[in-house]
């Protein structure tokens, strides 16, 4: 059952930022932009976690999760160490995917010719 | 034809000219795409909770990790330029369309150098997700941490 909210979740969200670039004929960036601004402040009603509980991948793998990350990683360390962690855990909790997103599209670009 | 071609009603005269989307049969695709690969990632995650034996927020940072590692080759040898062109933001919204969207940017300044190619146009489409992500969550950090210490 797992599997069957994941790709009907995740394939929901997608749906959305189909009719957004559709529809509001809106840019990829902007969509990828305001999905970011979305997740955070869904999880700034903690709405998300309870999105990802239910849906497991299908929360976690669209970019919505990123901004939701970062606010849950700068709020893990504004519980420790006041106001000043929110700017020290922004990124604690997104570091993988931005320094892997880094990693392997640098080696990719090093290693591979452009195609087209 | 004068009136029609002045500025004041510029976009309702564009709009004649746009091509018209199958909105109906690009979601379906978006919904194909998106769902699989969203599907691809609960699989990974159930693979390293039980082979790794972690629990399923752990889970997440190796399932990102190879669905970023998977975007970025098949951005490489182009066939993910291919599935976007199909699938639209089924492969667009994805952490994969992230990565993609890296790992096109570098290869396409690739002949300026790798200084001044590859490394400063990495985050080019990339960058405006990590400001917004980073200005959005910050502003709502302080939100909730000013309510959480009135209460």
């Amino acid at each position: 059952m797992d599997f069957v909210w994941a790709f009907v979740v995740g394939g929901g969200i997608c749906v959305i930022g189909q009719v957004l670039l559709d529809v509001f004929r809106l840019t990829p960036a902007h969509v990828m932009s305001s999905f970011v601004v979305a997740g955070a402040i869904l999880d700034g009603f903690n709405i998300y976690d309870k999105l990802i509980d239910f849906a497991g991948a299908g929360a976690t793998v669209p970019i919505t999760s990123f901004g939701h990350s970062l606010l849950h990683g700068a709020m893990e360390q504004a519980q420790e160490n006041g106001i000043l962690g929110i700017a020290m855990g922004i990124f604690h909790l997104t570091s993988v995917g931005i320094s892997s997103a880094i990693l392997f599209g640098f080696l990719v670009a090093v290693f591979f010719k452009p195609k087209g | 034809m004068k009136d029609k071609f002045n500025q004041q009603n510029y976009d309702q005269t564009v709009k004649e000219y746009q091509p018209k989307p199958n909105v109906l049969w690009n979601c379906i695709k978006a919904f194909i795409v998106g769902g699989s690969i969203c599907l691809l990632g609960q699989f990974l995650t159930e693979f390293y909770m039980n082979v790794l034996d972690m629990t399923e927020s752990q889970a997440a940072n190796p399932t990102i990790t190879t669905l970023i590692f998977l975007s970025a080759l098949l951005t490489g040898i182009g066939v993910y330029d291919r599935i976007g062109q199909f699938a639209g933001a089924g492969s667009a919204v994805p952490i994969t369309g992230f990565a993609n969207s890296i790992t096109s940017a570098a290869l396409e300044h690739k002949s300026e150098g790798l200084v001044l190619g590859v490394a400063t146009n990495l985050f080019k489409l990339a960058g405006s997700v990590i400001v917004f992500g980073v200005v959005s969550a910050y502003v709502v950090g302080l939100i909730r941490y000013t309510i959480q210490s009135f209460l």
